[in-house]
């Protein structure tokens, strides 16, 4: 029985093959309209997931449910469900028509309506001259959309994408983000990518879960995920970050400072209300939270500490720099190139102040 | 890639080219020798392709080969067809691991322990029910389904093997059920495959003489079994006439195919 | 649900046909040889008598097999017919391997033309092309009649009817299953792992020894299965190439069996053949097996 809460429903679903364990007992809820992601490393578990929502594989334990029924065991021909395939599995033997068509032939659909129906989603991914070629005569990136219409097409439910964007390349792939996320706008059909790629993940979803062995370690906003990671895992995991190992020393109102075990000025973050002393924690800050000047900071709240300019980077935008902290512990500080000048601001060797405010800093307690 | 070719391997191929094509070249060229002494040269003719053409005994039993060729081979497409999904597709089912060793064994059983094997059972069936009767076109049949089937199966299930999976899991996520899946995706897609299977069960069926002659009885001469008496006797002229024939047909039907292939 | 069911019975039909066809055709004849080798020869039709006598019990014989275990001649001619068959093996291989590697090496639009030269002759009758090299190898045949025409010899050579003729005739009709096992497993072959081997300092030589032909194991073992198993049982090439000491077990059995007339024994022939072969064409299904899932 499903509990109503989400759209799309998985309770306590776990994968096992043989003594293997893919999926760990996960629950999720997914909201109607969502574009969600679920993003993983290899060997997370995150395309079991996902075949298992597609009916590809059955639960070994656990249930699944799309708009109130048990699709648990349902057959992938019987579930309002569609999947974007890596590969795309456009079939080389029909032309992109035959190929969109397909699905709508299995359904019984009138032949005029298929017509339309194949026409309109033809012009909604920008394919309508091709509808008579054959997918060998198709580019990459054609045939992803000849993929994407031929699911769409029969307007399900739930639209599953496995990597969509791993083949392309990096002009392509910003170009279909967007395509992506506009098409999902217009036809409101709930989303779910399967992803490897966190940058991919950041930018189309509307919600993230990032699972690792089977399980989810963080579901939340694009925004929850990066800025309030609740583990050392998804901090890591999501971007770059810097991660202070220490012990809780005070807590005064809204700041509380750490001892860190690499540092010997004590580092001041965000408090927490179930926060106290002796504690053991990690502080983890952003590279672009990190300011980094020739200067000392004023602000007596900032944590400033001084360190040696060991190696920098220059990217255009922003440049990179690696600092040694005095113990030996390296930070990662990224910024903005604010001002156009020839010369750099910051050289090799350079003896320079990184700080930051209180609460760029988490409070990672595992 | 640069791939470097050491004089030997190239050596080796030219030997080993030359000794596939050399005595075919001997037999076609020889087929025009006007002599009756198949190899002593003595002069240009075509006498033997007449006297070939006029021979009955030759064409009966090219007629029975070749209508056994047709029915064997299409038979044994399908069964083989169908043992390449098993075997591919099926994933684990009662009895996979017997059913996969006696698909494969015909393919390396000397034929003359199938030949005799299918043999006793005849004999065995014919005490037992009454059938059969004759020996002849339908068992060198059943006797040829038997073995090509075999060959129909690794080239099938190789086939579906190196197929993307996924074109099948997609069609049955737009809603296809498993049989038109088959249908609209699979078989077609390893068409090229079954007919392979299906030229190459021909094949053998035209060419086998251990099974046939096993299995047959008075009024069953296949070819190769007219060509085997005859040849017992030692080399004559016209089989060499025979013998070109057949390599130019299938020469030319290899070639075609390749060719039609490459487009 | 309904179509539940009906796939699941159209996958039963699926498995069922081939599985039916082949236990029928295929294993229940070799039960039936083995009860046939236990029976006595007779005058009757069928020659052999039947397992259970008119009064019901069992009546078998192991006289074949005694026979076939005390008459040195077939004890001989198994021994003569594993030799053969190894040795054709053998030259199949040395002569083989060379070629798949030069194939699998070759530029991409030839190797399907190369690859086509090589099955070509397999689709022309098997028959004929042993019949082509008695042309050959005959004594006024193609071969001696060059060699006397260039005044190389006096008198013809003892060509065709010798041991040296059936391993030609063997090679020559084994060749490409040779080949195609071969190339395949070579084709596989990562080429960049000799020339990573090279880098490091080993010869060519070396780079085959170590790394070419340990890769290529499969495609060895497949190849040389292939030959082996069906050219112990080999009829058409011994004898039309074969003389009198090139007797093999194929020969032997047919002639028990049409010549002799005695179905017990050419069936106990038959047995003993199966028995020798079984561990080669189980190793042959395992090799087979590994292979499949590598590929899969």
């Amino acid at each position: 029985m499903a509990d109503g809460t989400g759209f799309i429903q998985i309770r306590g679903v776990s994968k096992h093959f043989g003594d293997f364990v893919a999926v760990d007992s996960v629950d999720l809820d997914i909201q109607r309209g969502e574009l969600f992601s679920i993003l993983g490393g290899s060997g997370c578990g995150k395309t079991t997931l996902l075949r298992m929502m597609a009916g590809f594989e059955t639960p070994t334990s656990g249930q699944i449910f799309i708009d109130d029924v048990d699709v648990s065991h349902q057959p992938p021909y019987q579930r309002p469900v569609n999947m974007m395939f890596q590969s795309y599995a456009i079939f080389p033997h029909m032309t992109v028509e035959k190929n969109i068509a397909y699905g709508l032939r299995k359904e019984n659909v009138a032949r005029l309506e298929i017509e339309s129906r194949v026409h309109a989603i033809l012009q909604l991914v920008q394919l309508d001259d091709f509808a008579q070629r054959m997918p060998d005569q198709l580019s990459g990136g054609q045939r992803q959309r000849v993929a994407l219409a031929r699911a769409l097409v029969k307007q399900p439910k739930v639209l599953l994408l496995d990597e969509p964007l791993a083949a392309l390349d990096k002009k392509l792939r910003e170009q279909t983000q967007f395509e992506l996320m506009n098409i999902q706008d217009k036809l409101g059909i709930t989303f779910i990518v399967v992803t490897h790629d966190q940058e991919e993940a950041m930018i189309l979803s509307s919600r993230i879960a990032v699972m690792d062995r089977g399980r989810f370690r963080q579901i939340g906003t694009p925004k929850e995920v990066y800025e309030y990671p609740v583990s050392r895992f998804v901090a890591d995991f999501i971007g770059t970050i810097n991660l202070f190992d220490g012990v809780v020393e005070t807590v005064d109102g809204r700041i509380a400072t750490v001892k860190a075990e690499d540092t010997d000025v004590p580092l001041n973050c965000e408090a927490d209300a179930r926060l106290c002393p002796g504690d053991k924690v990690c502080v983890a800050v952003r590279p672009e939270k990190i300011f980094i000047s020739k200067n000392a900071p004023d602000d007596p709240d900032d944590t400033a500490l001084k360190g040696v300019v060991e190696d920098l980077g220059y990217f255009g935008n922003l440049s990179l720099y690696r600092i040694r902290l005095p113990g030996g512990k390296m930070i990662q500080v990224s910024a903005q190139n604010r001002h156009r000048s020839a010369e750099r601001s910051l050289d090799w060797d350079d003896d320079i102040y990184i700080s930051w405010r209180a609460r760029s800093a988490a409070l990672l307690l595992e | 890639m640069r791939r470097t070719r050491s004089r030997f391997v190239i050596t080796a191929l030219a030997f080993g080219y030359a000794f596939l094509y050399v005595p075919l070249a001997s037999v076609i060229f020889y087929s025009f020798n006007d002599s009756r002494l198949a190899t002593v040269w003595g002069g240009f003719s075509t006498r033997w392709y007449g006297e070939l053409f006029r021979n009955d005994l030759v064409l009966d039993a090219a007629y029975l080969s070749l209508r056994i060729a047709l029915f064997s081979a299409t038979l044994a497409t399908i069964l083989g067809t169908m043992a390449g999904l098993a075997l591919a597709r099926f994933g684990t089912f009662r009895g996979r691991t017997l059913f996969s060793g006696m698909i494969t064994s015909p393919l390396v059983m000397p034929e003359v322990i199938t030949g005799l094997s299918l043999l006793l059972l005849f004999v065995s069936l014919q005490s037992l029910i009454g059938w059969p009767s004759q020996r002849g076109f339908s068992t060198i049949t059943i006797a040829h389904t038997t073995f090509a089937m075999a060959y129909v199966t690794v080239i099938v299930r190789s086939r579906l093997t190196a197929m993307d999976l996924s074109l099948e899991e997609a069609a049955m996520d737009l809603g296809g059920r498993p049989l038109r899946v088959l249908f609209d995706i699979t078989l077609p897609l390893i068409a090229p495959a079954m007919i392979a299977g299906w030229l190459l069960a021909f094949t053998l069926s035209l060419d086998d003489l251990v099974l046939a002659s096993f299995v047959s009885g008075p009024g069953g001469t296949t070819l190769p079994m007219l060509i085997f008496s005859k040849i017992k006797l030692g080399v004559t002229p016209d089989i060499n006439a025979l013998a070109t024939v057949i390599i130019v047909i299938v020469s030319s039907g290899v070639m075609i195919s390749w060719w039609a292939s490459r487009r | 649900m309904m179509s539940k069911q009906a796939d699941r019975f159209w996958r039963r039909v699926i498995v069922a046909a081939p599985y039916v066809w082949l236990f029928v055709f295929f294993l229940v004849p070799f039960a039936i040889i083995f009860k046939i080798s236990l029976a006595d020869p007779q005058i009757a039709q069928p020659p052999f008598t039947p397992t259970f006598d008119e009064s019901g019990s069992l009546s078998i014989t192991f006289d074949s097999f005694l026979f076939l275990l005390s008459d040195k001649l077939y004890i001989v001619t198994y021994l003569k017919s594993l030799l053969m068959a190894s040795v054709a093996t053998v030259l199949c291989l040395l002569l083989g391997f060379p070629m798949a590697y030069g194939i699998a090496r070759s530029a991409t639009r030839v190797r399907n033309l190369l690859l086509l030269l090589i099955i070509l002759p397999f689709w022309i009758s098997f028959l004929l092309r042993v019949y082509a090299w008695m042309g050959l190898l005959n004594n006024y045949g193609v071969i001696n009649n060059t060699l006397m025409w260039l005044g190389a010899i006096e008198q013809p050579l003892q060509l065709i009817y010798t041991d040296f003729a059936v391993y030609l005739g063997l090679v020559y009709s084994y060749l490409p299953f040779m080949i195609l096992p071969l190339y395949a497993s070579l084709e596989r072959m990562d080429l960049d792992l000799i020339d990573a081997a090279q880098d490091l300092g080993a010869t060519p030589s070396q780079a085959f020894w170590n790394i070419t032909l340990p890769l290529a194991k499969p495609g060895v073992i497949a190849g040389c299965l292939l030959v082996f198993i069906p050219t112990i049982g080999e009829y058409v090439v011994p004898y039309l190439l074969g003389g009198p000491e090139s007797l093999m077990i194929g020969r032997v059995l047919f002639d028990e069996f049409f010549v002799n007339r005695d179905w017990p024994l050419a069936s106990s022939v038959a047995m003993v053949l199966l028995t020798l072969l079984v561990v080669p064409i189980v190793f042959l299904q395992r090799n087979q097996a590994r292979q499949n899932e590598a590929a899969a």
